[in-house]
């Protein structure tokens, strides 16, 4: 035993974890870091106890990824890539704007606990570079003049939703599979909550179509009136890739459009109109 | 598994790696991170070994390969040796002081270190960690961090409930326990010990791990395949 005295909070938090994630390590350490922003030193302990691994594995596993850290975070995570594509598209000018505005080096947080700046190498989405990404948002083509704003912006919160009144039906953030920009469109409301905004062609029309993204709702609007039963093809507004997948609709058979949502896992949906073939995958 | 390891054909166990092949038949192999008691890490690197044929060969660590079928092994070629001492250079660059470390070099006849030396405790070669796992059987210490950062500690640096203070892991360290003082900064290299002998023929014939100095005439490398081969090896 690692840890005589435990804390019932943080207790029940890795209980759950554990139970959840089957007693994968990395898993559990996610959600913790999560909930406290960092690792305290009693969490990897009761990690440890509860999991009967070494403290040592588990310390060798927390140290050596990045995602962890066993110094508080700050309530907002800037995360700026400098892989090698954002590199020369000005990545380090972006870190320097950032450095001047918050007057924090990368891995510093801010005094007042609000910003932790952190780079990356290669978020994976290099043709719309550089990249910022600030608690979860995926920020592109960023130029050095639009980091006050993305910072007054995150101050502000971005894009405030008021998950918790609706605990049946809830309001997903979708993003692009593919170039992991957000489908959300937060200037036209469907139920009452930001769209989600991509673009469908069907027989010779092409245009933008825009879904409710209350996860069970199926309230549309179409640029073009969509006769039922026309399978549409599916694009991201920004990176144009197709939206489909190998995964079939359980009720009409067609291939499925996965959506991304933030904070992980993915939505598949049927692009049959009036077919309400839908899954969740988290 | 018929292997053939400097020219010696050898029926080797299945269990068998290369540097067991190579210790049983007497062939030195130089190595740093290995210990008869522990697993093998892989980690430093010094007991590379050729293995392949013609142009397509490669550098394999002999303390983590098995033997395969039909596998031709060369434990002294002059790749493997000019392999070997970058990998001391750096070792010894980062620890100087490791005596272990300078008795290799003034084995392998090692005369330069290139690199600027860091005067470091440590090479990460991971003994202490297998020490402490397999055979203490106490998992006190382990691999922190990871790239230039990578140390050996305890986690948070502090003293640790699964260590016995059994000092297994100081035993076995090839840094701290043996000092070697003659390492000056401006040589880095101490060579107190310096020991001539090196595997010899290896501009004449890169085939053999062989010490005998003489060129083909002592005829070690005569394999009686061919008798045209050798007398035109020594003219
Ligand atoms: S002294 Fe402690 S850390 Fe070292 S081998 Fe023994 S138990 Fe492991
Ligand atoms: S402390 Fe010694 S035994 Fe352990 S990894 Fe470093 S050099 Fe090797
Ligand atoms: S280099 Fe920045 S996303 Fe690939
Ligand atoms: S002895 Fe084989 S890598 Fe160290």
């Amino acid at each position: 035993m690692y840890l005589s005295e435990v804390s019932t909070e943080l207790e029940s938090i890795v209980d759950a974890s554990i139970k959840k994630h089957n007693k994968f390590l990395i898993a559990v350490l996610q959600d913790i870091q999560r909930h406290y922003n960092y690792l305290p030193e009693d969490a990897i302990k009761l990690v440890a106890d509860k999991l009967e691994m070494p403290l040592r594995d588990i310390y060798g596993v927390a140290s050596f990824y990045k995602a962890f850290s066993f110094n508080k975070k700050g309530k907002h995570i800037i995360t700026a890539c400098l892989g090698t594509a954002c590199h020369v598209r000005g990545g380090p000018k972006i870190v320097d704007a950032i450095t001047k505005e918050l007057n924090i080096k990368p891995g510093e947080t801010t005094k007042d606990m609000q910003f932790s700046l952190e780079t990356a190498a290669c978020l994976g989405c290099c043709a719309i570079g550089p990249i910022v990404v600030v608690d979860g948002v995926y920020f592109s083509n960023v130029k050095p003049t639009m980091v006050k704003k993305i910072i007054e912006q995150t101050k502000s919160g971005i894009e405030k939703t008021d998950i918790e009144k609706y605990k049946h039906i809830f309001p997903v953030k979708v993003s692009c599979p593919r170039c992991n920009h957000s489908l959300m469109n937060t200037e036209h409301l469907i139920d009452n909550y930001p769209c989600i905004h991509i673009t469908v062609s069907f027989g010779r029309k092409h245009g933008w179509l825009r879904l409710s993204s209350l996860y069970g709702s199926y309230s549309i609007e179409s640029e073009h009136e969509i006769p039922m039963d026309t399978e549409l093809n599916c694009f991201c507004p920004h990176c144009h890739t197709e939206l489909t997948s190998s995964f079939e609709c359980p009720i009409c058979g067609a291939n499925m459009v996965p959506l991304m949502i933030r904070g992980g896992g993915t939505v598949h949906f049927c692009p049959r109109r009036g077919c309400k073939g839908h899954m969740l995958d988290v | 598994m018929k292997i053939k390891i400097d020219g010696i054909s050898f029926d080797a166990p299945e269990y068998f790696t290369i540097l067991d092949a190579a210790r049983f038949l007497g062939l030195n192999i130089p190595t740093l991170c290995y210990h008869e008691g522990l697993s093998p890490g892989g980690n430093c690197r010094l007991c590379v070994v050729e293995i392949g044929k013609g142009d397509r060969t490669k550098l394999v660590t002999s303390c983590t390969y098995p033997v395969e079928e039909g596998l031709v092994v060369r434990t002294s070629s002059e790749r493997v040796i000019k392999a070997r001492k970058m990998t001391l250079e750096l070792l010894i660059a980062q620890s100087p002081t490791s005596k272990v470390l300078q008795d290799l070099a003034s084995k392998m006849g090692l005369k330069q270190v290139r690199f600027k030396p860091k005067w470091e405790s440590c090479i990460n070669c991971g003994l202490c960690v297998r020490m402490c796992e397999e055979q203490m059987k106490a998992k006190a210490i382990g691999f922190v961090n990871r790239g230039n950062k990578l140390e050996i500690t305890t986690p948070f640096d502090m003293e640790s409930e699964d260590c016995r203070k059994c000092g297994a892991c100081m035993y076995i360290c090839p840094v701290v326990t043996l000092r070697c003082h003659g390492a000056h900064p401006e040589s880095v290299l101490c060579s107190g010990c310096y020991n001539s002998l090196q595997p010899t023929c290896t501009s004449n014939e890169d085939n053999y791990n062989c010490w005998m100095g003489l060129k083909n005439e002592c005829g070690t490398c005569y394999n009686g395949e061919s008798n045209e081969n050798i007398n035109e090896n020594i003219k």
